[in-house]
């Protein structure tokens, strides 16, 4: 492992301060803050529930938070809706994919942001030729181009979202559980892909439930229980064991149990 | 991942004739219930089904859910309903009515007969439908009301504007410009429908022969010549088939001596003239067209299509759903609007009950088609069919002496065994790939 990209005293790419957000009486969202600098991959850890796809999800413009701000290369950003959230580069792969079942990959792919033809019609062809390219770097053994997404398998589906995202140049990426559905041929091909897109300098949020990933892929980990961040670390100075004892515990090494 | 199965079935060797035509199985199976439902009421009436009289009065009496059904589609595939476009049909009816026999002859002091009237009426009913539309998807999208309660308070609501605009009163006669637009009082002619023909002939065969050399530019595969040789005869034949058969049919001499006599002349013996192609079905092809075009190449359509397959995944693409909402009513009541004229121009007056029950019929043309109420699916033409096979089945009906309440049950029953045979239809197709 290469140690942090961080510079010291760099502007982060993106900065969450104090973020909150509550569903009814729950916190899933509870004064938490993350960062994220150029070219490094922060790995978000937690429970079930913990609160890791709310919180990346007010970035992505899901969710509107409660309170809280977010700064992008040290402005303050102003992100109401997905449609913000794009206009600021930041892609997003959900872990509920977010596809349209009836369409078909290209149209998915594509979707919100359709190639056009110079008469303003959406170009069927260019998008399926375009998908094709794509894939083959993704998951080279896809083929399914005609069929609607809902007659995937879930890896297929997983490998059409990630294409999504990497296609329009991030440069913010978030990926929520993006392997969780893949064999370890593709896991392999997208941990590669981190790699290359972090050596673009382009800063990934990875949550994931693999320790094992997020210590081989991350620079830093920031741990969440119940909506509140536990803290964030180095992987370089940690263990898988104090990972986990700060998911399961809620404490970080050398602390005294919270 | 598997991938040896998708080999196999873009295996060459596995396609049969139908399936390297690359044609919709959906659509084949539809055209050939229609064929069945055509020859079946044909020799039930001793040939008096497929008369070319007969033919041309099945498609002007079409006109009006058609079009409405394919604004329909949109609904639907957006996973809302409309239960108000016959009342909507009503009362844009009715505000076209006053506008051509009041409103402009007195507030606006535009002589009856002044060339602008049919114009102007024809451009502010669209207006009115389109606001109204707006209206029902402003309610729906922004304020979140379901579309069904939307839309069946619409029902009551416009159905009874229509009848204080008129006072109850049956409105007429219409201008006779405007009347054009309602069937059998506008026809193109022999020759203009030959015309017509031959360019919409030429024009399938362009847009067949650019679709083929796109996909070749991209490198796809493309079907084998001969397929494409089938399809664009197929396609010639039906469009030319039945410009002859509505070109066959032709004006009663009585009714042509009148015509003559009306210009104060006198008719040559022997004269004949066709009705040809009516402008009420030169107004659907022209919706069904520009419908298909959005539908499958515009941003628009990709969008409907998106949100009624995965409404979160839509507006997490950045797609403005409440958006959306709105302009889809808007167009479903641009479209009821432009019913209202040809089903008034037909009638040639306006009377309180138009459009009564249209919404039903719509909706069944639409789901008959194809489109699910699951949403994220259907298509133009499927609705547009839908509504022939519709009024196909109680004009036979009808011309056979079935019984009036018999007609709604089987009519009824028809509706919900098609769509039973449309879910098998689909899990056998789900379960093939
Ligand atoms: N839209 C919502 N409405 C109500 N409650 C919600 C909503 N979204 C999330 N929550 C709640 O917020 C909490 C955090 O959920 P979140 O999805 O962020 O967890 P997570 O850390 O991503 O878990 P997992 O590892 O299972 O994906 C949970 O208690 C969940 O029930
Ligand atoms: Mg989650």
């Amino acid at each position: 492992m290469t140690s942090t990209k961080r510079t010291n005293g760099g502007t982060p790419l993106v900065e969450m301060r104090d973020m909150c957000i509550a569903f009814g009486g729950v916190h899933a969202v509870d004064h938490v803050s993350v960062d994220l600098y150029p070219g490094e991959v922060v790995g978000l850890l937690g429970h079930n529930g913990a609160g890791k796809s709310t919180l990346i999800k007010m970035l992505s413009g899901a969710y509107q938070a409660d309170s809280g701000e977010i700064l992008i290369n040290g402005e303050k950003a102003d992100i109401q809706n997905p449609r913000d959230a794009r206009s600021y580069n930041i892609e997003t792969i959900y872990q509920t994919l977010a596809l349209a079942d009836n369409l078909d990959a290209a149209s998915n792919l594509f979707l919100g942001r359709e190639l056009v033809t110079p008469l303003g019609f959406v170009d069927e062809d260019a998008m399926e030729a375009e998908s094709r390219k794509i894939m083959a770097r993704l998951n080279p053994n896809f083929q399914k181009f005609a069929e609607p997404v809902s007659a995937l398998s879930g890896g297929q589906r997983q490998s059409v979202a990630i294409a999504r995202a990497v296609y329009f140049d991030a440069r913010i990426l978030i990926m929520d559980e993006p392997t969780a559905a893949l064999g370890p041929h593709e896991t392999q091909m997208v941990s590669e892909l981190i790699q290359q897109l972090k050596a673009e300098g382009i800063g990934i949020f990875l949550i994931s439930h693999d320790i094992h990933d997020v210590l081989e892929l991350c620079d830093r980990a920031s741990v969440m229980k119940n909506g509140k961040l536990v803290g964030t670390v180095d992987v370089d100075d940690v263990t898988d064991d104090d990972l986990l004892s700060m998911i399961i515990l809620g404490k970080k090494p050398g602390e005294a149990a919270a | 991942m598997t991938h040896s199965d998708t080999d196999q079935t873009r295996a060459p060797a596995r396609r049969n004739f139908v399936q390297q035509l690359d044609l919709d199985l959906r659509l084949l199976g539809m055209i050939g219930a229609f064929a069945i439902l055509c020859i079946g009421f044909d020799l039930l009436t001793g040939g008096r089904f497929l008369t070319p009289r007969n033919i041309f009065n099945l498609t002007i009496q079409t006109v009006s859910v058609a079009i409405m059904a394919t604004g329909m589609v949109f609904v639907i595939v957006t996973r809302n309903i409309d239960l108000s476009v016959g009342a909507l049909l009503a009362t844009c009816s009715a505000v076209m009515a006053m506008t051509q026999t009041q409103w402009l002859p007195n507030i606006f002091g535009l002589e009856l007969g002044n060339p602008l009237i049919p114009w102007i009426t024809i451009a502010f009913g669209l207006f009115v439908g389109a606001l109204i539309g707006s209206f029902h998807g402003w309610l729906v999208g922004y304020l979140t009301i379901p579309a069904f309660i939307v839309t069946l308070g619409g029902l009551l609501v416009w159905r009874n504007v229509g009848w204080y605009l008129t006072s109850g009163k049956t409105i007429g006669p219409l201008d006779p410009t405007f009347m054009k637009f309602g069937g059998i009082n506008g026809t193109l002619g022999e020759t203009g429908s030959w015309i017509l023909g031959l360019i919409a002939v030429a024009a399938a065969l362009y847009a067949l022969y650019s679709a083929r050399r796109n996909k070749q530019k991209h490198g796809f595969t493309v079907k084998p010549l001969w397929a494409e040789g089938v399809l664009a005869g197929l396609t010639a034949a039906v469009i030319l088939g039945f410009v002859a058969t509505l070109n066959a049919y032709e004006i009663p001499t009585r009714k042509l001596k009148r015509m003559f006599e009306a210009r104060g002349e006198v008719m040559p013996e022997g004269f004949t003239q066709a009705y040809g192609i009516p402008i009420s079905v030169l107004v659907l092809i022209f919706v069904a067209i520009a419908m298909t075009v959005l539908a499958r190449r515009t941003r628009l359509g990709r969008y409907i299509f998106a949100t009624g397959g995965n409404p979160d995944a839509a507006e997490l693409s950045g797609i403005n759903t409440r958006w959306l909402t709105v302009k889809i009513f808007a167009l479903m009541g641009t479209l009821c609007a432009l019913s209202a004229v040809v089903a008034s121009a037909r009638l040639a007056n306006h009377s309180n009950d138009i459009g009564t029950l249209d919404e039903l019929r719509v909706i069944a043309a639409a789901v008959i088609g194809g489109t699910a109420l699951s949403g994220g699916v259907g298509t133009i033409y499927g609705a547009i069919l839908g509504a022939l096979i519709m009024q196909s089945l109680q004009s036979g009906m009808a011309m056979v002496g079935v019984d009036a309440p018999l007609q709604n049950i089987v009519v009824g029953a028809v509706l919900v065994l098609a769509v039973l045979i449309d879910i098998q239809y689909r899990k056998r197709a789900g379960a093939a790939k």
